[in-house]
């Protein structure tokens, strides 16, 4: 495989394509309400219909609408229509008002503000390229970063780029990512290693699924630049259990990329050699935690251990290891593609380029969206998400799951990005956003995340193993109103230690949503609470003594 | 080896590079509360006792995995140090049943030691009273999981002195439970050499010797501590 | 007690390899460790192979899967216990997966799992006295936008209320 051969293969799928492109979401969501069996059905009709000839009916990826799927989309002319909650029987109508028929079907508007507010980068072919084809992404030109980074750039100069972009961790923590290339390219040692973390454990957060199940070339072409940038010939892919379809695509497209000579031995020609195995998680949240991560690849029990050494210096077997986020990957072909400074030009002084949120809870509009970092809080949740629905008001936006904290909606206007964030107490996170309405119960919100936190702590230190069982005992206890002023303060005393004690982020951050929720809800703590029969000694550690 | 200087607790010290913080300051005479460490095994950070402040950085680190550096400043005692060590220990003391007065390690429980020097002298969480099992099935030795503080050391020397890798824990959480093969009667696990290692790593009454009655169960951390300098130094093993 | 200490027991694995040879799933996932070069770091891919070809991961299983990977007992059993994916107990006949991910739960996730509970009358993560229907539930399918999702035998199903929750099992019942 050379330059022109990726060039021919491009050409040539782009002469074969047909007039108009119907696309059928076929992400997890929407195959949950039969988009198989619609596709089915609209190749059928477009054939009965004598159109076949005309009309390519396009398994795509994730369209980001998720909560009006099924979603159909339709290109004729640069003209770009949509259909929403699609069924199998709806089939003949769509394929009929092709030829100016009517249709019944609710019509979407692709200008509407969920969609016009939107800039893509990592989701730039999500619901456009057929995920199962490698021929769909090298046609609008996937790969082609991969060959420039291999033929034209010394490593030293991707990572530099990948600098200059001011690309920080899509993961959560916000690390910068050239950074991190740049400690394990310098890292000695001849076995290196690439894991992709793909272990999406945040409940209330599907950015990672959507983008390996609409795009997983573009995540492997990704790591293949980071594999050449620190000079590694071995990556993992770590998926989770529960994406069983992110899976199978992601086998269908290393084959592929394989038997192209993409990755595996002397990918393009050059001496550059690239293997990527997938790596299956088991229902582990902790297993997000890169050393959990890296135990879990190396088949063991996925318990962190404690840093330094960092992964950079002493990771899979001890061998020097770069770890970095679905979304993170993602990012990196464009970069290559458009340069570092372009990039740097997109979002705020600190948090540059997109990224993308999962928009669900008590909201209108839920899906998945890709926005420039630093716009307010507001135009997602009311202008894009359309407020709550029901006639209800938001009241608060978690983000950042359960090591995130509850934004209330006094704080809209704050601007999305890491340290904005971090400022009220939650976190970027890898990317959920759930809204929660006036209905909602922030005491049952905070009990919810601790009982979470609390199951899947792995039990190797003792403040977050021991420490959640009684920060959930004591929110019960306060839920059942037999609490008091004291286990209040009993209550934060432990979120203060178990934050400060904790071996790895999880039991670092497990206080996080009790902690916000405390800060912008307190009162509601409060009303639950029932007088102490000792008095008002307060502060938990004081017992009433007699004089 | 070249030396580092550092500072502990105001004390001028040097340490050879690559020591870890609990090293320098225990040649240096500074005593840290420890609870998972034990001497011949590697360190896993896990208790969290050993936990000290070092000047520029805003993360608490654990002593026992921590490697000195050039002009390290730290500070081993604190109040908020102090206060932290006692809310572990008490969460320690509210998770399992720890009854001193009926222990076979009464008296000789590091446990027990450790709540008397952090002064605990109650309990401010709710006990949880859960149910656990006592495994006398083995000949010689029983395990007792109400005293288990799951400091996995009786599972470090079995895989890593013995090498039989007999135990292991097993769940995750407040579910962890220290096993031995398939969660099997300890008298049933085949790969168990009955080399009794464990016993003598166990810091509480969790591990006992058959027939041991309260306050009896005395270890001798000794001897595995000399195995592993044997096998490493090569000491008296003839290597010709 | 030397006498007692050295009296031989059967081997258990003796029997466990015995029995293995007899059935073909057992050669179905050899040739699967072999794929995977009896590593050891693949323990976690054998595991899921192995829940996928038995339905769940009983002890002279894990056994096996020890002997031939060469890693002691304990860490296999260390290993399975760990994650929620591995089941130790055979399930019922059918599965329904309520996912209580923060989007389903602020939608309702929990009544569904409420009325569910008290009509199959057991709790989550057990199985009907009669081996129909297993209940469980998870952290978080990424079904987030057509919440609350369930998760029927292995579909996924959107946007499900307790009525509609209800219905599914009476068809299984």
């Amino acid at each position: 495989m050379q330059l022109d051969d990726l060039n021919a293969i491009a050409e040539k799928h782009r002469s074969s394509r047909k007039k108009i492109i119907v696309r059928t979401c076929m992400s997890a969501g929407c195959m949950s309400s039969q988009a198989d069996v619609i596709k089915k059905n609209l190749e059928a009709e477009a054939k009965a219909q004598g159109l076949d000839a005309d009309v390519e009916v396009r398994r795509v990826g994730c369209m980001g609408f998720c909560g009006q799927g099924p979603l159909v989309g339709v290109d004729e002319n640069g003209q770009h229509g949509l259909w929403e909650f699609v069924k199998p029987e709806d089939a003949p109508a769509i394929i009929a008002a092709l030829k100016g028929g009517e249709c019944k079907v609710q019509r979407g508007d692709p200008k509407h503000p969920f969609f016009a507010k939107q800039m893509h980068i990592v989701r730039a072919n999500g619901g456009i390229i057929d995920p199962e084809r490698i021929e769909d992404y090298i046609a609008i030109g996937g790969y082609k970063a991969l060959h420039h980074s291999l033929t034209e750039l010394q490593p030293a100069q991707v990572v530099e780029e990948i600098t200059k972009s001011g690309l920080r961790g899509r993961g959560g923590a916000g690390f910068p990512t050239g950074l991190k290339w740049g400690t394990v390219a310098k890292s000695p040692g001849a076995k290196k290693y690439i894991v992709c973390n793909g272990d999406e454990g945040d409940p209330g957060a599907f950015m990672d699924r959507s983008v390996l199940e609409s795009d997983p070339h573009l995540v492997l072409e990704g790591m293949a630049i980071a594999a050449y940038a620190v000079g590694a010939d071995q990556g993992y892919l770590y998926v989770r259990a529960e994406y069983p379809l992110a899976i199978s695509r992601l086998q269908i497209a290393i084959k592929q990329a394989k038997q192209l000579g993409l990755l595996g031995a002397g990918v393009f020609e050059t001496p550059f050699n690239f293997n990527v195995d997938i790596r299956i998680g088991a229902g582990a949240f902790v297993c997000g935690e890169e050393t959990a991560l890296m135990a879990s690849v190396e088949g063991k029990r996925g318990t962190p251990r404690p840093r330094p050494p960092f992964p950079a210096a002493s990771g899979l077997w001890g061998c020097p290891t770069l770890i970095n986020n679905v979304e993170t990957f993602a990012n990196i072909s464009a970069i290559i593609n458009r340069g570092g400074a372009w990039y740097a030009g997109i979002g705020t002084e600190k948090s540059k380029g997109t990224k993308v949120f999962a928009l669900t809870g008590k909201i209108k509009n839920n899906g998945l969206i890709e926005v420039p970092m630093g716009i307010p809080l507001r135009q997602i949740v009311m202008e894009m998400g359309g407020g709550a629905p029901d006639g209800r008001q938001v009241k608060s936006v978690q983000t950042g799951g359960p090591s995130g904290g509850c934004i209330p909606a006094d704080y809209l206007d704050t601007p999305v990005d890491y340290e904005s964030l971090t400022k009220l107490g939650s976190i970027m996170g890898s990317g959920g956003m759930v809204v929660m309405d006036d209905s909602t119960n922030m005491v049952e919100i905070a009990k919810f995340y601790m009982e979470f936190c609390m199951e899947e702590s792995c039990g190797k230190c003792i403040p977050c193993r021991a420490g959640t069982v009684q920060m959930f005992n004591l929110l019960e206890k306060i839920t059942q109103r037999k609490a008091t002023a004291r286990d209040l303060a009993k209550l934060e005393e432990l979120c203060d230690m178990v934050k400060n004690t904790s071996l790895c982020g999880l039991g670092q951050t497990a206080p996080n949503p009790v902690v916000s929720t405390l800060k912008f809800f307190r009162k509601e703590y409060e009303e639950l609470l029932q007088p102490d029969p000792f008095g008002p000694h307060s502060n938990g550690a004081a017992k009433p003594q007699a004089k | 080896m070249a030396a580092k200087t550092l500072t502990i607790d105001g004390k001028q010290i040097s340490a050879e590079e690559g020591a870890t913080v609990l090293q320098a300051a225990t040649e240096a005479g500074i005593v840290i509360p420890t609870l998972c460490h034990l001497e011949g095994v590697y360190d896993v950070g896990a208790c969290r006792l050993c936990i000290v402040e070092v000047t520029g950085t805003p993360k608490l680190l654990p002593a026992c995995t921590t490697k000195v550096a050039e002009g390290m400043e730290i500070k081993t005692d604190s109040e908020r140090l102090r206060k932290y060590r006692r809310m572990i220990l008490e969460l320690l003391f509210a998770e399992r049943n720890h009854v001193c007065a009926v222990c076979v390690s009464n008296g000789h429980c590091e446990l027990q030691t450790l709540a008397y020097s952090q002064g605990l002298d109650h309990v401010r969480y709710e006990y949880t009273f859960p149910k656990w099992k006592v495994d006398t099935t083995h000949n010689l030795f029983g395990m007792d999981h109400n005293r288990c503080v799951l400091c996995s050391r009786c599972v470090r020397v079995c895989w890593h002195i013995e090498g039989a890798g007999t135990k292991n824990v097993s769940g995750r959480g407040g579910k962890s439970q220290i096993i031995t093969d398939l969660n099997q009667p300890w008298g049933e696990a085949e790969s168990c050499t009955s080399c009794g290692k464990c016993v003598q790593s166990c810091p509480t009454g969790a591990l006992f010797h058959k027939g041991s009655t309260v306050g009896e169960m005395e270890r001798d951390r000794g001897k595995l501590e000399f195995i592993v300098t044997a096998r490493e130094k090569k000491q008296w093993i003839a290597t010709d | 007690m030397i006498a007692t200490m050295t009296q031989k027991k059967p081997s258990r694995l003796k029997a466990v390899l015995e029995h293995a040879s007899g059935d073909k799933r057992f050669k179905i996932l050899e040739v699967h460790m072999k794929k995977n070069q009896f590593r050891q770091d693949a323990l976690i891919e054998v595991l899921h192979k192995a829940q996928e070809l038995f339905g769940y991961l009983e002890d002279d299983l894990l056994l096996f899967v020890s002997y031939k990977l060469k890693l002691p007992p304990s860490r296999v059993y260390g290993v399975a216990t760990f994650y929620h994916f591995f089941n130790l107990k055979p399930q019922g006949e059918h599965t329904c997966v309520i996912c209580l991910g923060t989007a389903c739960y602020v939608k309702g996730a929990d009544k569904i799992m409420a009325a569910m509970q008290e009509k199959l009358k057991i709790k989550s993560g057990e199985t009907t006295p009669d081996g129909k229907v297993s209940l469980l539930t998870a952290r978080c399918i990424g079904a987030c936008g057509i919440a609350p999702a369930i998760t029927y035998d292995g579909h996924v199903a959107p946007k499900q209320t307790p009525e509609m929750a209800l219905e599914k099992i009476k068809s299984w019942t």
